[in-house]
């Protein structure tokens, strides 16, 4: 795969900024054929009620902002929102933050929270990170680091290392995650990492919600040069 | 860039010899060379005058012969001159010993010297560096020979930027019995590094195995190593100094934060199937093993003993090494038992450990190696061997390394290692059974294979 028009657009457009925004990110991940949520990028609040009307609650929103890179710790992300009255409370709220640009609307993914990064290794390039997710993840740091290009068997092996592998085959009555699907989006992923390698930093997928029918990123965060 | 007259010298010549100081490095290894190794020999001192009967040169010119390595042991501002003679001579190579170079700041004379190699392909080792023993061939270590326990001559070659710490190496590979075939001091690896000894290693006939003692590699070097030891047919062995991460870096993201150098650094080499030790007793266990049986093992592990407390210390090392002990088949138990000695035959006990009891004698042992290594349940085998038991010969390991020739399974030992027994351990090692004295030694042993993978 080569980097589409929109994905080089949308870095140079990142340059200055560091990192990409999460409609960006959504769009960049999604050009590349990896699940994301149904989302829209609502800069008012009329926009923000369609876009709701049409993919249905519930739904996550997330603040866009070029001051709120860690969006949760300023506040910024709001989940489980059931119906318009509670939108426009939170669409108020976040428009009132610093260079407020907008807020990002999508539908809610269920399933066990993974964690699946890269970074540009000084000594070894590209590196793929995969393991157990979620805020937590530095506590835990269950994880596997690789270098691209990925193989299944070499998926396979990233989640036979994992501390909680019981996990991901399915624990106390949970469906297992579907297999293919993690590792068609790991090694998606690990491509687009190869092709990106020149503007990025590192990059964030978490969590990346796996569940017995997909895995889909629910939040993705960019870090460029 | 050939490497081969520098690394396999005829002709040496040691520039900075003094007239005056006998201890000086260049004197120390210039009289280790006159007398100990077989090769020719030229002292250079631009006063010319003697060393303790032998005429020194004045420079590298009037030498009778053109060295294959020169040895520069002079203070750092002369090497660039030397090094431009070396290479109007056309030497084979240069060996910088001295330091003042980037290791103390000095990086413009430490370019201006590598830029000077460069132009001329001339290969260089340092500077900064001890430069290299190889067990009856060369030594330019800047130490006594009689101050050093040498290790045998053998098949493991040794690369390490830190001169002390291969100094360090080769005497507990001496103390292990394990062979070299050389060592290599790098030091500020100016323009031979890592990788090209790599290379060069590969081809090399007397190297089975190839061990690095790495601080860092610089930017992309290390996906360049990988790529390199990947194609080498050898095994490569790992061993890294500074894990401990610079904490105080900003990371901005989850990612960075948990892959840090070190996590990267491990977890890539084991992705590629380059052997990471993680500390000395590592280096030691998988060197030895891998120079005997270079191949990947699963780690599904038959135990032979005659004592349950070893087999079940070794069962749990196997298990917290990721390996296993699987059960031992119905067909080979009977077979087993079948061959077992009277006295053995109805108390021994023929699960996987198998305990050939306090009455086994060597051929109990022989009879269980034989059937189990040709059972499909395991593909390697551990046997804990106690010397004191009444029943065994020093013979064993002599007798049982006959079915470990056809290289059916590879087989690792454990013997306590005191002077009493040396006998029963040579008789293993001699032909060709790593022993360990230690059970955890030989579980590491069989992880070393486990870890190894080859793409060939």
């Amino acid at each position: 795969m080569v980097l589409t028009e929109e994905i080089n657009r949308i870095l140079a457009s990142s340059e200055n900024r560091g990192w990409v925004l999460e409609p960006d990110a959504k769009n960049i991940l999604s050009q590349a054929g990896l699940y994301v949520p149904e989302f829209r990028f609502a800069k008012t609040l009329e926009q923000a009620l369609e876009g709701a009307a049409v993919i249905g609650y519930p739904l996550a929103a997330k603040i866009v902002s070029p001051k709120a890179l860690h969006k949760s710790d300023v506040g910024g992300v709001a989940v489980g929102l059931e119906n318009d009255d509670q939108l426009k409370e939170v669409f108020e709220r976040f428009s009132r933050f610093e260079e407020f640009m907008g807020v990002h609307i999508e539908a809610m993914a269920e399933g066990l929270e993974l964690i699946i990064g890269a970074k540009i290794d000084p000594q070894f390039g590209p590196v793929i990170l995969m393991g157990i997710g979620g805020t937590s993840v530095e506590i835990y740091q269950d994880t596997a680091i690789r270098m691209p290009p990925l193989t299944p068997a070499e998926v396979q092996c990233m989640v036979d290392s994992l501390q909680a592998r019981r996990l991901l085959y399915g624990y106390r009555g949970k469906p297992a995650v579907n297999m293919d699907k993690l590792t068609e989006t790991l090694i998606g992923f690990s491509m687009l990492v190869v092709e990106m390698a020149d503007h990025i930093e590192s990059i964030d997928l978490n969590p990346v919600m796996c569940n017995a029918d997909a895995c889909v990123i629910a939040d993705a965060r960019i870090m460029l040069k | 860039m050939d490497l081969e007259r520098l690394l396999k010298p005829k002709r040496v010549a040691v520039v900075g010899v003094s007239t005056s100081k006998e201890n000086h490095p260049a004197n120390v290894i210039f009289k280790k060379l006159m007398l100990r190794y077989p090769v020719e020999v030229h002292g250079v001192n631009p006063r010319g005058g003697e060393v303790q009967g032998w005429p020194l040169y004045e420079s590298l010119s009037s030498l009778p012969v053109v060295p294959d390595m020169v040895i520069i042991a002079t203070q750092a501002s002369l090497v660039p001159k030397i090094m431009e003679e070396c290479i109007r001579l056309k030497a084979g190579g240069a060996l910088v010993m001295g330091g003042g170079f980037a290791e103390i700041g000095n990086t413009d004379l430490q370019n201006r010297i590598l830029s000077i190699a460069e132009e001329a392909d001339f290969p260089f080792l340092g500077p900064n560096c001890l430069g290299i023993f190889a067990p009856g061939r060369i030594d330019t270590l800047f130490l006594p020979g009689e101050r050093m326990q040498q290790p045998p001559q053998g098949g493991v070659a040794i690369v390490s930027q830190s001169g002390a710490l291969l100094v360090d190496l080769l005497v507990k590979f001496a103390n292990r019995g394990i062979g070299v075939s050389q060592g290599i001091s790098i030091g500020n690896k100016a323009m031979i590094r890592e990788i090209s000894l790599l290379n060069y290693l590969a081809a090399d006939p007397d190297t089975y195995v190839i061990v690095f003692y790495v601080e860092g590699f610089s930017e992309n070097e290390g996906a360049k190593f990988i790529a390199a030891a990947r194609q080498c047919k050898k095994p490569v062995v790992v061993m890294k100094s500074g894990k401990s991460e610079e904490g105080t870096r900003a990371v901005s993201s989850h990612t960075a934060s948990i892959a840090g150098d070190y996590r990267v650094f491990s977890e890539v080499l084991a992705q590629h199937g380059i052997v990471e030790a993680k500390n000395e007793n590592e280096l030691l266990a998988y060197s030895e093993v891998l120079s005997v049986y270079p191949r990947n093992i699963r780690g599904n592990v038959g135990i032979i003993t005659i004592s349950g407390g070893h087999g079940a210390v070794a069962t749990d090392f196997l298990a917290a090494r990721g390996m296993s002990v699987p059960q031992i088949s119905p067909e080979v138990h009977k077979r087993i038992k079948n061959r077992l000695s009277p006295s053995v035959k109805d108390i021994a006990i023929l699960n996987n450990p198998v305990d050939l009891t306090g009455s086994a004698v060597d051929e109990d042992f022989i009879v269980s190696y034989d059937e189990m290594t040709h059972a499909p349940e395991f593909d390697a085998l551990l046997m804990l061997v106690l010397p004191y038991s009444p029943g065994l010969s020093v013979d064993l390991g002599a007798k049982v390394s006959n079915p470990s020739r056809k290289r059916v399974k590879p087989l690792v030992a454990y013997i306590p290692h005191v002077e009493k027994y040396q006998i029963f351990i040579e008789g293993f090692e001699l032909n060709r059974v790593p022993v360990s004295d230690s059970i955890e030694g030989a579980v590491m042993m069989l992880d070393g294979m486990r870890r190894y993978r080859s793409w060939f």
